[in-house]
């Protein structure tokens, strides 16, 4: 097959993935930039793409700021205390004094967002979310994204940064292919913005064959915000912060409006609150400054997520499952029923399709819960992504470093889950993101910083060879075998995929092991995750399809490789409920009140781990 | 299986290929119609059957955990702004639901960046985005910084 190669040259700003960080990006650039080239590639369609493809029904990142509600600082304090203190709070300050801006522009194209019919507001579901009806929440977006930018390319697979040559550590652009033509993609631009996804996918489901697409994160989070910003040495922050859901079983619906507008309340098999007698013990293990629940219920300051999910977990080991959210009680009013099955028709449909066949009415039967497989990412409550500059007049110098969202590489910027170390920013939060990080890739153009870049044919030809090596792999020997894909020369995408989850989940802290590892174990990860590198050279890939998954499954690799080194580095248990380090299971603050920051050599493959200061900007009122 | 096209329905033009975030649905070669090629990455978003012409794709919930006999069937209407919902139990049991999916003409509302007047030197060097600081406060003052809210940096602690 004959791979076409099309370039495109002299761009300005290159937005690589475009969900709701990645469009924010592109239309706000539109304005600083007027006269820019923007650029957009996108694995997917635009109308239809990232994590909030399906819709959502809540905005979980709304400040409220004009009506009183809350400030910048409150968000702060809240992201910091469910991350158990650890967090970029200059990032976080920032995302949330202009989160409002976005959500309120939202409404004037068209969101529709739910009104309290007392105030006018907009309707809470709890302090910092409210409702919508958003099952276009995606499409609305993508057409300000299209408004602004030159040109979209969509179902263009990027497996590649471009570096620049004449200049070390600074970004030239992007390669990838086009998943329908087959057809090899250049993009030469001075800035590129990684609007990408975190990872779904890459520790084993607990579910065995079809559900699992049944993901928590979409299967189509294929950790390529990572990827291509490790493979090109950007530093990475946070990287062991995995996120654990405690969900809707099997379909993994959400229970934030649940809980907070509804009511509704968990319970074991018995019948009994078990939360709180978890607290003691773990209080032992984490320290009263991390779970105080008289502080908590006195002052409405949240217990950790992560905690919760350590008390569900340990109910259930402890014999006393399942665990069930109790609706019976809200159901019964119509209003409420109406909300929680909208709640899941606008943002996850799968969980209405299983009730619907398992005849679960919530209005006669409380549904079971069940905690997730691990996620990597950074936009939900969790924090993992690049290490980031921030804001000039809020970060402090280790922070700081010339432009609002750039990585440690020049001229590469990031927007939602890219961007380590801010939690809970969600749609509204990636989105403003990727406006902060719009703006200074234009500044950082109009500064004459991305200039006299050069990028050579041979660093052009050699992406190209290494891109399309799988279908040459499998065409060389395919015929080796009678028919099948059982063959000694090579593995195809679905089984390397089945071999690193497998691999993660025993070693790394999966759903199989209760969430357990060591640093024996870890060890024991990164050796067979490098011999598992050896055999992605033997990827083979039989059509352009599996060319898609065959490079899902490298940047999949290499963020789990990059999650695995950070889980090794910090010796705590940080977050009991998402991960415990067995051979160390209390939180160490005297130690670890830090950020971990990696970064893999791009020659030779090997990582550096440092520490990197907390900064408290905000009290602890 | 997630979705699965319904073959005297399907007439290959391709839709949910073309809007498939998961690009699974592809078209047959010998029936020249479209399928889920890939069940086990198909997340049940219904991309692809909201964006069907004929209703020819509908979901089958995942076989590991979702017995026979259900349905939930959408239609998303753009013109009216309007998406309408069908569950059936695999016991009979049905609710209907309705929402609205925008509040405005398509696509009318958003403004072209490239057509408004441009950003001031004053605002370029401010930590202002567009169209701020409007929606940010109450009194419509600027942006929030460390200083009205009374905060200043504490030192980061290395260890």
């Amino acid at each position: 097959m004959a791979h076409k190669t099309i370039v495109e040259d002299n761009i300005d700003i290159l937005v690589v993935g475009s969900g709701l960080g990645g469009s924010g990006a592109a239309w706000e650039a539109r304005f600083w930039g007027q006269n820019k080239k923007i650029v957009i590639a996108e694995k997917a369609n635009i109308d239809r793409s990232g994590a909030v493809a399906q819709g959502l029904y809540a905005i979980n990142c709304y400040m409220g700021t004009r009506w009183g509600e809350n400030n910048p600082e409150d968000h702060v304090r809240y992201a910091r205390i469910d991350l158990m203190g650890l967090v970029r709070e200059d990032l976080l300050f920032d995302m949330a004094r202009h989160v409002d801006s976005t959500v309120h522009q939202f409404e004037e194209w068209g969101l529709p967002i739910m009104k309290d019919p007392k105030t006018g507001r907009y309707l809470r579901e709890g302090r910092w979310q409210i409702m919508i009806h958003g099952e276009s929440y995606k499409p609305i977006v993508a057409e300000a994204a299209k408004k602004s930018a030159d040109k979209v390319f969509n179902r263009i697979c990027v497996t590649h940064l471009l570096m620049d040559e004449s200049k070390e550590n600074r970004v030239a652009g992007a390669v990838g292919f086009n998943v329908r033509t087959g057809h090899y993609h250049v993009f030469k631009s001075k800035t590129v913005i990684c609007g990408a996804g975190g990872a779904s996918n890459i520790f084993k489901p607990r579910s065995v064959g079809e559900g699992s697409g049944r993901t928590w994160y979409a299967p189509w989070s294929s950790a390529s915000a990572y990827g291509l910003m490790i493979e090109a040495g950007a530093k990475m922050t946070q990287m062991e912060n995995r996120i654990v859901l405690a969900r809707f079983k099997d379909g993994y619906g959400p229970v934030g409006a649940y809980f907070l507008h509804l009511k509704t309340y968990t319970q074991n098999g018995l019948g009994e609150e078990y939360e709180s007698k978890w607290f003691p013990e773990l209080q032992k293990m984490v320290g009263k400054e991390y779970l105080d629940p008289e502080a908590s219920h006195l002052t409405h300051r949240p217990i950790p997520t992560c905690l919760r999910n350590h008390a569900l977990i340990s109910e259930v080991n402890a014999g006393r499952g399942p665990i069930h959210m109790v609706t019976m009680q809200a159901f019964q009013d119509p209003h409420l029923e109406e909300v929680g099955w909208e709640n899941f028709l606008g943002m996850t449909i799968g969980q209405a399709v299983l009730w619907a066949s398992t005849d679960v009415d919530p209005k006669n039967e409380n549904p079971e819960l069940t905690t997730s497989e691990p996620y990597v990412m950074g936009s939900h409550a969790t924090c993992s992504g690049a290490w980031c500059s921030g804001p000039e007049d809020v970060s402090p110098p280790e922070y700081f470093w010339g432009y609002n969202r750039m990585t440690t590489i020049e001229g590469l910027f990031g927007a939602g889950d890219a961007v380590g170390g801010t939690p809970h920013a969600f749609s509204s939060g990636s989105f403003t993101e990727g406006r902060l990080a719009a703006k200074a890739a234009c500044q950082y153009i109009d500064d004459g910083k991305g200039e006299n870049i050069v990028v050579s044919e041979a660093q052009i030809d050699r992406r190209k060879k290494e891109i399309f090596k799988p279908l040459e792999h499998y065409k060389t020997y395919r015929n080796a075998i009678v028919a099948g894909d059982v063959n000694p020369h090579y593995i195809n995408p679905r089984q390397g995929l089945d071999r690193l989850q497998k691999l993660m989940d025993e070693y790394c802290g999966g759903v199989t092991v209760g969430y357990m590892t060591n640093e024996k174990l870890l060890n024991i990860a990164l050796k067979k995750l490098k011999v598992m590198e050896e055999d992605l050279e033997s990827l083979a890939a039989k059509d352009i399809h599996e060319l898609l998954r065959a490079w899902e499954l490298k940047h999949r690799h290499r963020a789990a490789e990059c999650v695995t080194q950070h889980t090794l580095f910090r010796k705590e248990t940080r977050w009991p409920g998402y991960y415990y380090r067995g051979d160390a299971m209390k939180v160490d603050d005297a130690n670890w009140h830090v950020l971990t920051v990696s970064r893999r050599d791009p020659a030779t493959g090997e990582y550096t781990m440092e520490k990197a200061p907390c900064y408290h900007l905000v009290d602890d009122k | 299986m997630p979705t699965f096209v319904y073959m005297t329905r399907c007439d290959g033009c391709g839709h949910c290929v073309d809007i498939c975030p998961s690009d699974i649905m592809h078209i047959d070669p010998t029936y020249r119609r479209a399928y889920n090629i890939e069940p086990n990455m198909c997340w049940e978003c219904y991309s692809c059957v909201k964006a069907c012409p004929q209703n020819a794709i509908d979901v089958r919930g995942y076989a590991d955990f979702a017995p026979l006999g259900h349905s939930v069937r959408v239609i998303r209407d753009e013109d009216r702004g309007t998406i309408a919902w069908k569950i059936k139990y695999r016991n009979g049991t049905e609710k209907d639901f309705l929402s609205p999916i925008t509040t405005k003409p398509w696509g009318k509302h958003i403004p072209k960046l490239a057509e408004v007047p441009g950003p001031t030197k004053e605002m370029r060097d401010s930590q202002l985005l567009y169209n701020e600081p409007k929606w940010l406060r109450m009194d419509d003052g600027g942006l929030r910084t460390l200083k009205d809210a009374g905060l200043t940096l504490k030192k980061g602690v290395y260890y």
